[in-house]
């Protein structure tokens, strides 16, 4: 019982502590020469509504709905800009990330050995830069390996992976199994031009600032909203295209797809 | 017993000096470019031919653990003895006898390719064998499925280790095995070949035909590799046909830039063994050479793609009498290479 309580007392200092310190620390200027890490978060809707499989959803603009039951696609060349105007290019083989929304565990990352700096802008791809689809085979590892964990995001008969792949069922599908299906790819071509779905996304941060520094890491919150991969520039209606892959009207798509994208919040570590 | 001992200790010495005496003699399984032949494009200093690399692509290049049921290998639709094509049918089959959606191409001199399939559309060797272990109507199997396969086979770690020096198999080196394996399939010695190098002579049949090849063929089968690796419509109608269950046609390279300029278009076959790759066509559709020749002569159809050397002097096709179809034919048999479709180092092990 004794032990009991002086845990507990010990405990009560730690937070003390802990809370004190918090409260005195202010927000040290940024040291260039100091590295900290960076957190992206990625979170999914639809509207305003919580995005999950097996959800049925209707969209507004066009009254019709549907169920998700997959949703992946690749965030890669990730770049930083301070308000000072500094940028930080992540080393590109570090620049890399499936977020599949099927394992929870890929929504987040988080980038190491960034300068420190207040930041307040960010820019990524949507998908795999041109170079690194033309790249050999020993070059396409980790978040990149065919056989790992970008098995299904690549198209073998058309040498390239597949950015953005967006499933499930909809009344009006007019396929025989009632899927929509969204595989969305190309990276310009190789020999001879073809479509190119390659986007980047740009965010300000405004006045807003993600402040890294060693030890402290803060977290850029994404919010996705899945109802601009239908109401964008184009109007994607399921039931004139359940079915997009490798065809021109994919660049619609890329073209709404980027504007999916915007900055919900920021976690500042202080 | 210590006469056994060192009987032994002799024995084992035997053995040891045995084995290592057959790995020296081994001939050295080596890329060499053909004298006659234009540089490789194949970029062999990321992976160099060696012995273990080579035979254990060849295992792997015999071996149906890379489909799905273990029914189909690459050797399934490439024959060795036929210029490692399939005989039979003018669409290739696959797993549970599905039907392919075209007639599978030789695999024959890799390292002067650039782009693959009838369409181009994989651009690297070493990516090449994921199309047709993926793809539903040839083997039918993931990727990760294969290597995990491989990982849990009796001997495959060892083999790994053997040819890359370590056994964790990843997707790099079993792709690189396989490439290493195809990239020694190399025909450049045919009767043509020793003819050019000034071994032997050919016949005035055969070289009548090959003065017609040059003038009537060669600006697109052109040079040593008998193919200028470009994409063309070559007048073929265009027909309609039910690919498992599906109303389809083949767009050829359209399917790879979707610009339609290309419709209809596609690679430009080498020429070499081209008597023992029948039948022809990217759908197989004509059994004969002489088909073949007939359609150049009088089957050739217009449309909007159809390559500029076919419609020429407002004449479709390439005007040909049967006694140049007959010297062409003669000419076109002296490309068959019997020492690439039976060397023993290509063969099933």
């Amino acid at each position: 019982m004794n032990r009991f309580f002086s845990k507990l007392a010990f405990l009560a200092l730690v937070i003390g502590f802990v809370a004190c310190k918090k409260k005195h620390d202010h927000d040290p200027a940024p040291n260039s020469n100091m590295k900290g890490s960076i957190e992206f978060e990625f979170e999914h809707f639809v509207g305003t509504q919580a995005f999950s499989f097996g959800t049925s959803y209707t969209n507004p603009a066009t009254g019709e709905s549907f169920t998700p039951s997959m949703l992946r696609y690749f965030i890669s060349n990730i770049e930083l800009k301070t308000s000072a105007g500094v940028s930080y290019v992540v080393p590109q083989e570090q620049s890399y990330f499936l977020i599949d929304h099927e394992k929870p565990e890929t929504l987040k990352f988080v980038i190491n050995d960034v300068p420190e700096g207040d930041y307040n802008e960010v820019s990524f791809i949507i998908g795999v830069d041109s170079l690194r689809n033309t790249k050999p085979i020993s070059e396409r590892t980790g978040n990149l390996d065919i056989a790992g964990v970008a098995q299904g995001m690549y198209w073998s008969w058309n040498s390239g992976y597949i950015f953005v792949k967006f499933e499930g069922t909809s009344p009006q599908s007019t396929a025989t199994d009632g899927k929509f299906r969204y595989h969305i790819g190309g990276f310009g071509g190789y020999s001879s031009p073809a479509i190119n779905c390659i986007r980047k996304k740009t965010i300000n941060f405004g006045m807003d600032k993600a402040k890294v520094r060693n030890g402290k890491t803060p977290t850029l919150h994404f919010a996705v909203d899945l109802l601009k991969f239908f109401n964008g520039t184009t109007q994607l209606k399921i039931a004139n295209n359940d079915t997009v892959m490798f065809n021109p009207f994919a660049v619609n798509i890329a073209n709404n797809y980027v504007e999916m994208f915007s900055l919900d919040h920021i976690h500042n570590a202080y | 017993m210590k006469n056994l001992k060192k009987t032994l200790l002799g024995l084992l010495l035997g053995v040891f000096l045995l084995s290592c005496q057959k790995h020296d003699t081994d001939p050295a399984i080596r890329f060499a470019k053909p004298t006659h032949f234009p540089e490789p494009v194949y970029d062999f200093s990321l992976n160099p031919v060696t012995n273990d690399g080579f035979k254990l692509g060849r295992k792997l290049f015999f071996d149906g653990i890379l489909s799905r049921d273990g029914s189909v290998s690459c050797g399934s639709c490439h024959v060795p003895t036929s210029a490692f094509t399939q005989h039979g049918h003018d669409l290739s089959h696959g797993i549970d006898d599905k039907l392919t959606l075209r007639n599978s191409l030789p695999i024959m001199n890799l390292a002067w390719k650039r782009e693959f399939f009838w369409d181009g559309g994989v651009f690297d060797l070493d990516l090449f064998a994921l199309a047709p272990i993926e793809a539903h109507n040839e083997m039918d199997e993931k990727i990760s499925n294969v290597l995990q396969k491989l990982r849990n086979h009796p001997e495959y770690p060892r083999l790994f280790q053997k040819a890359f020096g370590t056994s964790e198999i990843t997707l790099s080196n079993f792709l690189k095995a396989l490439s290493q394996f195809q990239l020694m399939a190399i025909s450049a010695n045919s009767r043509y070949d020793k003819y050019k190098r000034g071994e032997i002579s050919l016949s005035d049949q055969e070289l009548a035909g090959l003065q017609i090849f040059q003038e009537k063929c060669a600006s697109c089968h052109k040079g040593e590799l008998f193919t200028d690796m470009s994409y063309r419509n070559n007048g073929l109608a265009v027909r309609r046909f039910r690919l498992n269950g599906v109303d389809t046609i083949d767009i050829g390279r359209e399917r790879i830039t979707l610009n339609p300029t290309d419709a209809s278009k596609f690679h430009v076959p080498s020429l070499r063994n081209v008597e023992i790759t029948r039948p022809y066509m990217h759908d197989g559709r004509f059994r004969t050479l002489q088909q073949v020749l007939d359609h150049y002569d009088s089957g050739v159809q217009d449309s909007p793609t159809l390559d500029p050397l076919l419609k020429q002097n407002n004449r479709l096709g390439i005007p040909l009498s049967q006694d140049e179809k007959d010297k062409l034919i003669a000419f076109l048999r002296t490309l068959t290479d019997e020492d690439f479709i039976r060397n023993p180092l290509l063969q099933e092990p």
